[in-house]
């Protein structure tokens, strides 16, 4: 059986679809989850997809994070289930607490639309499982909230723990160590501001999100047995 | 009772405030030389119910930070008053 991923939908979520098509093209079963219900109905994996969800208002995520599904995502997280955020999804996850730091305004206040250079940085998280520590994708980011803070400390744990997945080539937007994606304690939490699945076909000018969402569906995979 | 709330968010100190500081950099353009350190936030009112000043204060407290304001890169500030004496 395909391994089923489990898209969640947010009023203003706007790239749920992009993920369960780029998802299915990868092999896997793909199921849009609403976010007003308490469960994740069994899914081998969650992606909280890009987007503004409800309408980003007061800070992006803050408000997603009370949605009734959140409750259900982050049971999941705990018994070790793979969950994506993307853009939108990964400012939900700090938000939440699944993941720590914040993301605040681009530095210099610029919306970027555009593709960006990010390097795999480990391999050991559920999104560059089938990567190659080092190589350098081509990802397209969008997004106005994408500058990545964290306290001192929290940036060591993330380092010593080896919990910076992704980081920007060139700086883009003022994150702190150029951090484009990170993981969760157990690695299987992951939140990233490039799309991979705007990067999943070379019709849209890049395939090389595949393999990290190829990644994500192998760790599915793993938890089908 | 009724009391009035007023909650102030801001970046706490040494996150930067890239709407703070393009604000100042536009300063100089209307003269305003003098002008040094702005930092950029919001504020929210409401009306909240609670037995006394008290626990008014406490539960807005609660909203202030769980809600209103992302303790990893913003401080609030609280005022609570009986409805008809609110902060200015």
């Amino acid at each position: 059986m395909p391994p089923s991923v489990g898209v969640v939908v947010f009023p203003g979520t706007n790239c749920e679809h992009d993920v369960a098509r780029a998802a299915e093209s990868l092999g896997a079963a793909a199921t849009l989850l609403w976010h007003g219900d308490r469960t994740v109905a069994g899914v081998d994996a969650v992606v909280l997809p890009g987007g503004f969800a409800h309408g980003d208002y007061l800070r992006p995520g803050a408000l997603a994070r009370f949605s009734p599904v959140m409750e259900a995502v982050g049971e999941f997280a705990a018994a070790g289930g793979p969950v994506v955020g993307i853009c939108n999804g990964f400012q939900v996850l700090t938000e939440a607490g699944l993941l720590p730091g914040a993301l605040q305004k681009n530095e210099h206040l610029r919306f970027l639309c555009t593709t960006v250079a990010v390097r795999v940085e480990t391999t050991r998280s559920v999104l560059t499982g089938a990567a190659e520590a080092g190589a350098v994708l081509a990802l397209p980011v969008n997004h106005f909230d994408g500058n990545y803070v964290c306290d001192r400390r929290t940036l060591d744990e993330l380092a010593a723990e080896d919990r910076i997945v992704l980081r920007y080539v060139d700086d883009v937007n003022g994150s702190i160590d150029r951090i484009a994606g990170i993981a969760g304690p157990g690695g299987n939490v992951v939140g990233l501001m490039p799309h991979p699945e705007r990067a999943s076909d070379d019709l849209l000018g890049s395939s090389d999100g595949r393999v990290l969402l190829g990644s994500l569906l192998e760790a599915a995979t793993a938890r089908v047995g | 009772m009724r009391f009035a709330a007023l909650v102030e968010v801001q970046l706490r100190p040494g996150i930067a405030d890239p709407e703070g500081s393009t604000i100042e950099r536009a300063l100089p353009a209307l003269g305003f030389d003098e002008v040094h350190r702005v930092r950029a936030g919001r504020s929210f009112r409401f009306e909240i119910e609670a037995p006394d000043e008290a626990r008014a204060r406490a539960r807005a407290e609660e909203l202030a930070t769980r809600l209103l304001a992302n303790p990893v890169i913003e401080d609030s500030r609280l005022e609570v008053c009986a409805l008809g004496a609110e902060p200015g």
